[in-house]
């Protein structure tokens, strides 16, 4: 992000215009652990030499972090996707009480429509749970704009305000115009135990300004030009928020609207006077009936979306027949699923789990891909950490004996892996854990972890090495292998399979992205090959059969990892390892 | 300035520079001084999936998404990918499959995909040719001159259908 330039339009993404605005602000303060739709934000203001950036464990540890800096002073901010949110919810809940200093917003980026997510929570029951203020813009510029104001607004009423996007609002582009940077607030922090020190005789009263302030938020919510009301024909009326506004405004742009920015808490008044001036009032929103369940409260009578459409997201083309009532009619559209790169050492490892026939107990990363067929040894994925946990509720179950492994990447192992680990020393439980160590967090883009060595801006630092880590938590070997090689890690997991231990393997390659080297494709020798398609086994893309049943490889995709070499018991495929060719792409890549 | 809106969607699977090239054409409406909305969405794309994005410029555009049977041109760079997209297509709209077989025909390098096709896109579109060009060499860091050469083959070639 370039950040000379001045009173002229970028072309900015809904994440980019967050990180924009929050550097106009003058924010010195941002931590995050990745998620997608959300990474981008700290990804733009990393490299601005004003701002203080990181890459943190976890969503707590990054709130945390933020929040201090926030009561420490200066302009903080944190930024998550909506799962990762709820591990923050502790801290979160608990700061609404004792409200901030200097300003802090929480950016939240919910997924409607699963893109890249493990559920469709609806972010905005937080605001309503942890009686904290919510804006919710539209498109990248209300996106930048949005992000200023909420750092006043934290500061005016003493809290953290959510920011909260969408998909469609983080990830679109638009035309936005930018300003300059104000140097933004150095407050010292007052030590006042009453206020930030949470023990019962304190939270009471705390409570009680919590509602207080709600109440200021309410008078705020009427006054904003957040919440805006657009006359236009009046025989129909929408309220809506988020990009649901803007489709509303393509397919009826000669209705009235509501819009609200200022999404929590709601300014009845106005809704109500909206209300007065319009023949049918219609809710239209994204996911959950936020919105329609409080106009119901408040008694009004509306047209809302048939609860079919809170499933999945808001298309534009959807809109007419919310207005109508009618249920939600899409044609299944074939998406081309994705798999493993070509090169990617995961392959190797589900190989031999599925040979193995375990269960396997897995978590979230670019591995959660080995669940889908024809590689189909990811049994599990709940949320980040819950692979060896999971594990070790399958071992108390004592159901499927130890034919059971726990697996899970390298980050999330980070993240909240390490205490699933200590738990099962503590209690004592036996199996075999492993930790895909890709050097990277591979599934939002490859950003840098403790065990990378390298900080958000690629600097040094000291590097977790993870296979002390596991013999310091108490598990009774930790083995590396190469996770490529595919013999040695068979091996030692049937071994460790058979010890009355707690084992943990680490399987260590680098993620394919990141190291891109190619070797010449393996040969394929026609006359050798007997049809007995047991290399396809391996999903790999660049392998596919041919029209004649023969099998082919895609030379401008195969990275001649060979993995396929092995499962040919023909001898069909051949290796024909020359010199690593560091790949010479062009940049041209989406 | 043109009033309408121009709507294109482009599509195919990850590696094929299918955000790229809603990105460049993005920056040259910028750069005509068009009001420009585009979406897309991010993740998978690298791991093979197949990617869309939704490019709309014009003197107002509300949606980031193009509303189904609206869009001017589908740009797809995969027939597959691309025949999914039949309904996304407003009456009299131009669809790409059509132009898959120039890549062949050209020996396009498969990295340069995206830049033939916005040189064939640039012969629809209300967008000076130095514009195109500016935004080309602004998202393309590397190799500018094999892909102003492949630009100019798109916009310049016989299209073999009277466009
Ligand atoms: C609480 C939470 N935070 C963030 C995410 C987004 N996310 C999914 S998997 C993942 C990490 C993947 O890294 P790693 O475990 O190293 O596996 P890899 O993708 O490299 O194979 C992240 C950040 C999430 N799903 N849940
Ligand atoms: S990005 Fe890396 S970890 Fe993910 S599938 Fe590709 S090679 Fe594997
Ligand atoms: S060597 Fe085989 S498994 Fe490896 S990328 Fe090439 S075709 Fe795929």
């Amino acid at each position: 992000m370039n950040t000379h330039s001045h009173s002229e339009k970028l072309l900015l993404s809904g994440d980019e215009a967050v990180a924009r605005g929050a550097w106009e602000a003058g924010v010195r303060v941002a931590a995050a652990y990745p998620g997608t739709p959300s990474t981008e934000i700290l990804e733009a203001l990393a490299p601005l030499p004003e701002v203080d950036a990181q890459w943190s464990v976890n969503e707590k540890v990054a709130y945390e972090v933020a929040y201090g800096a926030a009561i420490g002073g200066v302009r903080a901010l944190t930024a998550c996707k909506h799962v990762g949110l709820n591990v923050a919810m502790d801290p979160l809940m608990t700061s609404a009480y004792t409200g901030i200093n200097a300003g802090f917003v929480v950016v939240v980026a919910d997924d409607p429509g699963l893109h890249s997510s493990q559920n469709e929570q609806d972010t905005r029951w937080v605001g309503l749970y942890g009686k904290l203020p919510i804006l919710e813009p539209s498109d990248p510029a209300e996106a930048l704009e949005f992000t200023k104001l909420a750092f006043e607004l934290s500061e005016q009423f003493d809290t953290p305000v959510l920011l909260r996007l969408t998909t469609r609002v983080a990830h679109s582009k638009q035309d936005v115009a930018v300003g300059m940077r104000v140097a933004g607030p150095h407050k010292a922090f007052r030590v006042d135990a009453a206020k930030y020190v949470m023990v019962p005789r304190h939270a009471g009263p705390r409570h009680a300004v919590v509602e207080a302030r709600l109440a200021q938020l309410r008078d705020h919510a009427e006054q904003t030009p957040l919440n805006r009301v657009e006359l236009r024909g009046r025989q129909l009326g929408f309220v809506t928020s988020g990009v649901s506004y803007l489709y509303v405004r393509e397919l009826f742009p000669d209705a009235s609207v509501l819009k609200l920015g200022f999404s929590y808490p709601f300014c009845d008044d106005k809704i109500r006077a909206f209300a007065a001036q319009v023949q049918a009032l219609v809710v239209v929103e994204e996911l959950d009936p936020f919105i329609e369940t409080h106009l119901r409260a408040l008694g009004l009578p509306l047209r809302a979306k048939h609860p079919s459409f809170q499933v999945g997201e808001l298309r534009p083309e959807f809109i007419p027949a919310i207005v109508r009532g009618e249920e939600k009619q899409v044609k299944p559209f074939p998406a081309r699923k994705p798999v493993l790169c070509p090169g990617c050492a995961h392959r190797a490892v589900f190989t031999v789990l599925r040979d193995l026939k375990l269960v396997v107990a897995g978590d979230i990363g670019c591995y959660t891909l080995g669940a889908s067929p024809p590689l189909a040894s990811v049994h599990t994925c709940l949320c980040m950490g819950s692979g060896f946990t999971i594990h070790e509720g399958f071992r108390r179950a004592h159901v499927h004996g130890d034919r059971v492994v726990g697996v899970l990447g390298d980050s999330t192992f980070v993240h909240s892996g390490i205490t699933g680990l200590i738990n099962a020393v503590y209690n004592r439980v036996k199996g075999v854990l492993l930790i895909l160590d890709n050097g990277t967090t591979a599934m939002t883009g490859a950003q840098h972890h403790p065990a990378t060595g390298k900080t958000i801006r690629e600097e040094p630092t000291q590097k977790l090495v993870l296979e002390d880590l596991c013999r310091a938590c108490g598990a009774d070997h930790v083995d590396v292998v190469d996770a490529m090689d595919t013999g040695l890690f068979r091996r030692t997991l049937e071994q460790r399979l058979q010890d009355d231990a707690l084992s943990v393997i680490i399987a260590r390659s680098p993620c394919w992205q990141l190291v891109r080297t190619r070797h010449a494709p393996p040969e394929f020798r026609r006359e050798q090959c007997q049809q007995c398609y047991e290399c396809l086994e391996i999903d790999c893309p660049a392998l596919s059969k041919a029209a004649d049943g023969m099998i082919q490889i895609d030379p401008a995709r195969c990275t001649g990892c060979n993995l396929c070499v092995d499962r040919c018991a023909y001898e069909a495929l051949l290796p024909l390892r020359a010199e690593p060719d560091a790949d010479s792409c062009p940049g041209t890549c989406g | 300035m043109e009033p309408r809106t121009y709507n294109m969607l482009f599509c195919g699977v990850g590696g094929q520079g299918v955000l790229k090239a809603a990105e460049i054409c993005g920056l040259a409406a910028l750069r005509a001084g068009y009001h420009v909305r585009k979406a897309e969405v991010h993740g998978m794309s690298q791991r093979g999936g197949s990617v869309e994005s939704h490019l709309r410029f014009g003197a107002e555009v509300f949606s980031p998404l193009i509303p189904a049977g609206q869009a001017d041109f589908v740009v797809s760079f995969d027939r597959i990918e691309g025949a999914k997209f039949q309904d996304a297509l407003k009456p009299g709209g131009v669809h790409f499959n059509r132009y898959l077989p120039l890549l062949r025909k050209h020996g396009i390098d498969p990295r340069f995909e995206n830049t033939f096709f916005l040189g064939v896109l640039s012969r629809f579109l209300p967008l000076a040719r130095e514009v195109w060009l500016a935004a080309l060499a602004q998202g393309f860091a590397r190799a500018p001159d094999e892909n102003r050469r492949i630009f100019l083959l798109g916009a310049e070639t016989d299209l073999g259908d009277g466009t």
